[in-house]
């Protein structure tokens, strides 16, 4: 099992092709450095959630390689593959507490060592949580619910962290702490970090590259500071502008 | 003009609410009729009722209790490895088809199972050589409580596999990545994912399969043996049509109602469905990664429940088509059981509709007007009067007009009357669940519509809620249809040389050995039922 620890791994997706039954087909290529910071923009269907679901291994794709830290995952099973991912919501489960949710991260049927017991104490204190341990999900807020997933992410000590919209439930002013929280986290481990997102403001905060996804397939690729300062390639001007448009 | 400050709904209300009353009434005749025989019986004798409270009642009672305690057993347990089993796998060929079959016990008459199950199992059946073999003597067939537990199992596995897998299938899709990614094995999934959601779901089943073998009364007739495997519904038909002990037919019903009532009011404090229907998507994306050891024991596990589903309802099918079905079909009984039955299930499901829609109709029309209020007390008996049935079963309502009528003149004059309207209250919980939802969201959307452009009554009825209602209604009426078409509870009671419904002389020809003319009429009132079934659904689902 891949266990390394405070250094992230580059990852590349090599004609990816993907269709869901019934649905258009989807073609990715990507290459991400090590320990980059990236966010992936794009209209509600683009595929941005399809990427990372084969990222992490959740969806299978028609033909393709994925390469994480030089080895070829593209047949193993998601817990096989040096990733961690957080979604939106549901990331814990209802019933355990606090430190259980988090001790799943080192042995999914909860037989601790003494030492994972040390490790998910310690991440507990790290996002903020010391203290609320035994508490069970309900008794959180939606910013807490989030920072035991984040808490979880890292005792299981994986290069890769995938993020699908981890903060559109939560206000901004909670969204912004937990991207600080992110990035200092970032700064610590070096992990490399993929971020589906709508919001620029997210993006400016926190990533360095920016991966625009378009029609089932990656438009668009560059630093985020080029993207977002009007430098960017057309379309890319297009979904923001009709994204703030919105607003 | 002047302006009051009053419900905007409020000249619209009057007549709904008085179709409703009207509705509780008429529910309130036919239970009250019942309770009235039972309780001017009582007042005549009894000292002879108090008498009926021996052994034999104690035993039939602990009949029944046990019975329908070891249907739950065997039903649900196996359910949960079976829904589980289907839950891990979302995606394999024969999926949705295992679905749909497993849906289909729903559907089908008592009698046509136990027929079914008679024809595989029985003295004469399909497996008798294989089981003579085994045993080295002559295969008895399964009469008595074995025949009764594989009935009651063969419906209610089914249903509680649907119960269970719908609970599973609200797990969120997150979840099972999650556990994909932290790589749950079977074991650690089972514990921290399924077991939660079917640990709060496994109350609420095993009471409705406890409820429905606790109350099966076809099943426990067709299969059940003599004294020693009676349940009290079968008692109660058995003082009334037999020994005409009306005494013991009272006491045997007040033990009857006590123990529905505290099985319901159990259930409904847990907040389980009562009427146990279930639409499942089909085939969910889901990221799971079972092994192959796994695999296997899940796919031992669906086949054995498919083989076990699919026997009797194979066995139907073969033993009707081995019948002289053309000789039947030209047969002047069968031909007027047809008929009678027909009318019968035709004018019980209209009336079901009627009773159904007057109480959905007063019960929107009385929230409407309250406003924040508390609902009153008609209100409730709007909202929960469809459910009495579930407390005072269809034989129980049908002994005591049985007893009460009998002063009045020929009980089995009164066949056709009593069938549709218990058949008629028997469908209402069905009915009302299938009306209520389309009608409160037509209602929420076009009522302020209605009340400013003054559109009232019939023409509301016309242009606004029957364009809306139609399909939830034309679902209701086949479902009635097909329950009252396939019921034979008040009819065992009732029926008579002149008044007989296809279930009742499938009943009798199965009583005298006709085994071949039996599987002709099971088949086609199991095709029958079916169709109807499978229409309701298939409105019910454009309807939504």
């Amino acid at each position: 099992m891949n266990r390394i620890t405070r250094s992230g791994a580059g990852l590349r997706l090599e004609a990816i092709t993907f269709a869901y039954p019934g649905g258009a087909s989807m073609r990715f290529d990507l290459t991400v450095e090590a320990s980059d910071t990236v966010a992936i923009m794009g209209p509600s269907g683009s595929g941005k959630s399809t990427l990372l679901s084969l990222i992490a291994g959740f969806e299978m794709p028609a033909s393709g390689r994925i390469v994480i830290g030089g080895e070829d995952v593209t047949l193993l099973p998601p817990h096989r593959r040096p990733v961690s991912m957080i979604f939106q919501e549901n990331n814990l489960f209802a019933h355990l507490t606090v430190a259980q949710n988090v001790g799943l991260g080192r042995s999914p049927s909860l037989r601790l060592t003494e030492e994972d017991r040390a490790a998910v104490a310690d991440a507990i204190a790290h996002t903020g949580l010391a203290g609320k341990e035994k508490r069970l999900p309900q008794a959180l807020s939606g910013g807490e619910r989030q920072r035991v997933a984040l808490a979880r992410v890292l005792v299981r000590e994986r290069p890769v962290l995938l993020l699908d919209e981890p903060f559109a439930s939560l206000g901004p002013a909670l969204a912004d702490e937990m991207l600080d929280l992110i990035a200092a986290l970032h700064r610590e481990q070096g992990m490399t970090v993929l971020m589906a997102t709508h919001d620029p403001r997210d993006a400016e905060r926190f990533s360095r590259t920016l991966v625009f996804v378009e029609g089932g397939t990656i438009s668009a690729i560059g630093p985020t500071q080029k993207f977002l300062s009007g430098h960017g390639p057309a379309a890319f001007d297009r979904y923001l502008g009709a994204h703030r448009a919105l607003r | 003009m002047a302006v009051r400050d009053e419900p905007l709904t409020r000249p619209a209300q009057t007549g709904r609410v008085a179709a409703g009353a009207a509705a509780l009434a008429a529910i309130g005749v036919l239970l009250g009729g019942a309770l009235l025989g039972l309780v001017q019986e009582a007042a005549h004798g009894w000292e002879s009722a108090a008498a009926a409270f021996d052994l034999y009642l104690l035993r039939v009672a602990r009949f029944t209790l046990w019975q329908a305690a070891l249907s739950t057993l065997l039903s649900v347990a196996p359910a949960v490895l079976v829904a589980r089993a289907l839950a891990r796998h979302p995606r394999f060929f024969g999926r949705a088809f295992i679905l749909q079959l497993f849906a289909v016990p729903l559907a089908l008459p008592a009698i046509v199972a136990a027929l079914g199950v008679l024809a595989l199992y029985g003295r004469a059946g399909y497996f008798a050589p294989v089981f003579t073999a085994l045993a080295g003597e002559r295969w008895q067939g399964i009469y008595g409580l074995p025949g009764i537990l594989v009935t009651h199992v063969f419906f209610n596995l089914p249903l509680a596999v649907r119960l269970l897998l719908a609970a599973l299938e609200t797990v969120p899709a997150d979840q099972w990545r999650l556990s994909a990614q932290l790589g749950m094995g079977p074991i650690a999934s089972f514990r921290f994912i399924e077991w939660p959601v079917l640990r709060a779901a496994l109350p609420g089943v095993a009471g409705l399969v406890f409820m429905l073998c606790a109350t099966s009364f076809t099943i426990v007739l067709t299969l059940g043996g003599g004294p020693r495997a009676t349940t009290l519904e079968v008692a109660i038909y058995q003082a009334l049509r037999f020994d005409f002990d009306p005494a013991r037919a009272i006491v045997l019903m007040l033990v009857q109602v006590a123990l529905t009532g505290t099985v319901v009011a159990i259930l409904s404090r847990m907040g389980a469905s009562m009427t146990g229907d279930t639409s499942l998507p089909v085939a969910p994306r889901r990221a799971l990664f079972p092994g192959r050891g796994e695999t296997s024991l899940n796919a031992v596990f669906i086949l054995a429940a498919l083989v076990f589903v699919a026997g009797p309802m194979a066995a139907v099918v073969a033993a009707g088509l081995a019948a002289e079905l053309l000789r039947l079909a030209g047969e002047q009984a069968v031909q007027a059981a047809t008929a009678t039955s027909l009318l019968l299930a035709i004018l019980a499901a209209s009336l079901c509709l009627i009773l159904s829609a007057a109480l959905v109709v007063a019960r929107r029309a009385l929230e409407l007007a309250r406003g924040a209020a508390k609902p009153s007390l008609l209100e409730m008996a709007a909202d929960t009067g469809a459910a009495l049935v579930l407390i005072v079963p269809p034989v129980v309502i049908g002994a005591g007009w049985f007893i009460l009528l009998r002063h009045v003149g020929d009980v089995f004059a009164f066949a056709p009357v009593m069938v549709v309207t218990v058949n008629a209250v028997m469908a209402m919980p069905f009915a009302v669940r299938a009306l209520r939802p389309a009608y409160d969201a037509a209602s929420a959307r076009h009522e302020r519509l209605c009340a400013a452009l003054g559109i009232a009554g019939w023409n509301r009825l016309r242009f606004v809620d029957w364009p809306a209602m139609k399909r939830p209604v034309a679902t209701a009426f086949a479902f009635a249809m097909a329950l009252s078409l396939g019921d034979l509870g008040v009819i065992a009671l009732f029926g008579s040389e002149s008044v007989q419904t296809l279930p009742f002389l499938l009943f009798q020809r199965m009583g005298s050995y006709r085994t071949d003319d039996a599987a002709g009429l099971a088949l086609f009132l199991g095709v029958l039922c079916l169709a109807l079934m499978f229409l309701a659904a298939h409105w019910g689902r454009e309807g939504r």
